[in-house]
């Protein structure tokens, strides 16, 4: 069980139990896991005084003071106070608290410059942590690019640059069976500022091309590789440059590659 | 730190418990409505709402269902996000529904530099927007996870891991 306590925590589920997301049953689970673990209690409670802190720096002001009006509203009774204190307690006990108000400064100088310390490992390690969950996702997207390439069925189709963009290149490959055909764009150039490849399905005769997609967001892809739908009977692809958002018809003199599909 | 006794207190009807988790908890609560609103006055009217709200109803709160924040939490969006449908509200606000927590953030005056705000600053400033959506729909708006999977079509491991990295950069930078 220890190992999947470690598991659990990382999963993210406790997150999601203190925003109050999970169904129902799931969160009452939680709930009795945190009483057995005192680990995912710590964790949770941990978790919620981030979240609590975030949430007061949205608050425009700080509301401390129970407002009048609701005071009356939930019915206020009267307490008694207690007015007997023995006067020479008292003093004693204020010099005691101002002896340790003076210790507490002291302390807070060096206790400060620890958190400072420790703030920038722990940023470290966050961002680290942050590249590892990346590296991770980018493992599985190649896991399922090699099976795809390695399929039988698949037809390797390489995209020249054309005279408006000579040095560019891409390949197509196109899974039939499937109706899906991956674009390998590492040879683009990251698009200019609100322009966008579009991808096109070409049949030559009568030329009729075909939208099949775009390739969003470029540059946060970083192994360039799109997944575009494509089920018609293409005899060719090109790419183009086009408006954000893509166009109905592609702008010829803005195509970047071209390549015909292998007869077969 | 959840304060059971303080809670078992207030379920009780002690009014000194009450007045003790209104300080505890007010001021990220209107954090929350403030957000979802974006109208100091009327957030500060909601924030009293909801307050009555946990008086009255506190005896249903159940610990085995979540934290009691999260109670409180849940009762402030829908009482928020009630207000935001409402007709009246409909017909004299501009559209708020796209302006996320950051924004809420960043509309305070007295927020940057003050000494709270030094490390919520910078990871404010850092925040991916993925995350910055992901922590706008999850904590502040209420979607469930599906809701919010869908609309950043993302798939829910996804989400969850994602969600986890986002809140643990947000804790380091407040240590």
């Amino acid at each position: 069980m220890m190992e999947n306590i470690e598991e659990y925590l990382e999963s993210g589920i406790l997150e999601l139990y203190v925003y109050g997301a999970l169904p129902e049953a799931q969160q009452e689970e939680v709930t009795r896991l945190i009483k057995k673990h005192p680990e995912l209690r710590q964790e949770v409670e941990q978790i919620e005084d981030a979240l609590r802190e975030l949430s007061r720096a949205a608050a425009p002001f700080d509301p401390q003071v129970l407002p009048l009006s609701l005071k009356k509203k939930i019915g206020h009774k009267p307490e008694k106070k207690t007015s007997k204190y023995r006067h020479y307690t008292a003093l004693a006990g204020w010099a005691a608290s101002i002896l340790l108000l003076i210790g507490i400064f002291a302390l807070y100088d060096a206790n400060r410059e620890l958190n400072e310390r420790l703030t920038t490992l722990e940023l470290e390690q966050a961002e680290l942590e942050s590249q590892i969950v990346e590296a991770r996702e980018n493992a599985e997207k190649t896991e399922q690019l090699l099976q795809v390439l390695r399929a039988r069925d698949i037809e390797k189709v390489p995209l020249e640059g054309q005279e408006f963009a000579p040095a560019a290149y891409a390949t197509a490959y196109w899974n039939k069976a499937r109706n899906q055909t991956f674009i390998d764009a590492q040879e683009l150039p990251a698009p200019p500022q609100g322009m966008v490849y579009q991808v096109w399905s070409l049949e030559l005769d009568p030329l009729t091309p075909r939208s099949i997609g775009l390739l969003e967001d470029f540059e946060e892809n970083n192994s360039r590789i799109f997944v575009v739908e494509n089920s018609y009977d293409s005899e060719a692809f090109g790419i183009t440059l086009e408006p954000a958002g893509g166009s109905e018809f592609p702008t010829l003199e803005k195509l970047m590659v071209l390549g015909k599909v292998s007869a077969t | 730190m959840q304060q059971d006794f303080l809670i078992s207190q207030l379920q009780e009807g002690n009014e000194k418990a009450f007045e003790r988790i209104y300080q505890l908890y007010s001021k990220s609560i209107f954090g929350v409505i403030f957000t979802i609103l974006r109208d100091e006055a009327l957030a500060e009217e909601i924030l009293q709402d909801v307050f009555l709200k946990v008086w009255e109803k506190a005896p249903l709160y159940e610990p085995s269902k979540g934290r009691f924040f999260t109670w409180i939490l849940n009762i402030a969006r829908n009482a928020s996000i009630d207000h935001l449908r409402s007709r009246t509200y409909k017909d004299q606000k501009k559209n708020v529904e796209d302006e996320t927590f950051v924004d809420a953030i960043e509309s305070r005056e007295n927020f940057e530099g003050s000494a709270e705000a030094h490390g919520l600053e910078k990871y404010i400033k850092l925040l991916e927007p993925l995350c910055k959506n992901i922590i706008d729909m999850l904590f502040f708006k209420g979607y469930t996870q599906k809701e919010s999977a869908k609309v950043l079509d993302i798939p829910l491991g996804t989400l969850k891991t994602r969600n986890r990295m986002c809140i643990k950069k947000l804790r380091a930078s407040l240590k």
